[in-house]
């Protein structure tokens, strides 16, 4: 019987399905493996930036320039991230996929994750960004999915991935 | 040198060179769709700060093909990490000219931290930005324009009595994105 895959592989795998061929990130522990996986892809541009808000700027120029980009960040990056995701995202109709690790769910262990941990879904629905949050066995589907509402509603889309996620629950 | 005077010498050499061009929101884009309209100019109308990125995300996506981003000294310093970035990432199809008026201009001329101390030229190099150059004049400009890196432009604060740009945030990205690869190759 083949090993289950890790949920890092799911997303990666995911985000190949999808399309996804240029991502900007601010590293989450969470995010380490998927960082890596991202980085060996020759197909894929990486680009690690300084803040989210710069690489929600990147992807947006790298749509307009035709390819089908994603961030991956920690949730605590969406808050760095509202006016640019406003003010150019939804403002032209561009589309982003927010690959986004969710901390201060249950199993948080800093106790300074919890204020945006709580604040993350009530932040996306403020703004009516789409989000999804899958178990690592319907991770690949998902994320291909979510970049195609991103692309034909031409909006960002998030996908939220908590920590039980990451321990593969 | 004025800014509007800066932003069409840029605006000519983008339009010889086939570049693209993103620009900084408020009176800079105003100014530039006044002396030189074109569907490769992309204006902003929002996101402060996020000039030199979008334009990086593109020059990334479109390596043969030649990208200026047109920013201002506050904007940048609103996003100093990008200078970082830049200098790690960008190619050689990349070019951010920041016209530093030492003013927040289009909100009163209130002034930026680079009227009292801050050289964004030694900024710029300290991020790891290996071309850098200073330009002054209008023929400075034009001369500095040429390679890729950073072009820090001393402009003189004020903005010029241009009116609104006359196109939807839609209408504005689908001609640049017309012009910036063609529909065929598009999905």
């Amino acid at each position: 019987m083949p090993a289950e895959l890790r949920p890092s592989e799911r997303i990666y795998r995911g985000m190949k399905s999808a399309g996804i061929d240029l991502v900007a990130s601010v590293p989450c522990v969470n995010l380490q493996e998927l960082l890596c996986l991202l980085s060996s892809d020759p197909d894929i541009i990486h680009i690690p930036v300084t803040r989210e808000e710069e690489g929600i700027g990147v992807c947006a120029g790298a749509y307009m320039g035709g390819r089908s980009p994603a961030i991956a960040m920690q949730n605590s990056g969406l808050g760095n991230s509202i006016n640019a995701l406003a003010s150019l995202n939804m403002l032209y109709g561009i589309p982003v996929l927010m690959v986004i690790s969710h901390r201060g769910t249950p199993g948080e262990r800093l106790v300074g994750q919890i204020p945006m941990g709580r604040l993350t879904e009530p932040l996306l629905n403020t703004m009516g960004i789409k989000f999804f949050r899958p178990r690592p066995h319907e991770a690949e589907e998902i994320i291909e999915n979510a970049w195609r509402l991103a692309v034909n509603e031409r909006r960002p889309v998030a996908v939220l991935l908590d920590i039980q996620f990451w321990e593969g629950r | 040198m004025r800014r509007i005077d800066a932003i069409a010498v840029v605006a000519e050499t983008a339009d010889a060179s086939n570049a693209l061009v993103v620009c900084n929101l408020g009176y800079p884009s105003r100014e530039l769709f006044f002396v030189g309209d074109r569907a490769e100019n992309f204006y902003m109308l929002g996101s402060m700060g996020l000039a030199s990125s979008i334009a990086l995300g593109l020059s990334l996506a479109l390596p043969e093909r030649r990208v200026i981003a047109i920013d201002g000294d506050g904007s940048v310093l609103m996003n100093l990490g990008t200078l970082a970035t830049i200098a790690s990432f960008a190619s050689s199809n990349y070019l951010l000219v920041v016209l530093d008026n030492r003013v927040y201009g289009s909100t009163g001329c209130q002034p930026t931290c680079t009227s009292r101390c801050t050289d964004l030229a030694a900024v710029a190099r300290g991020a790891g930005v290996r071309d850098v150059r200073v330009a002054s004049s209008e023929e400075e400009l034009r001369m500095s324009l040429s390679g890729s890196g950073v072009v820090v432009a001393i402009v003189e604060p004020g903005n010029a009595d241009v009116p609104v740009i006359p196109l939807s945030p839609e209408e504005i990205l689908s001609r640049f994105m017309e012009r910036a690869f063609p529909r065929v190759r598009r999905s």
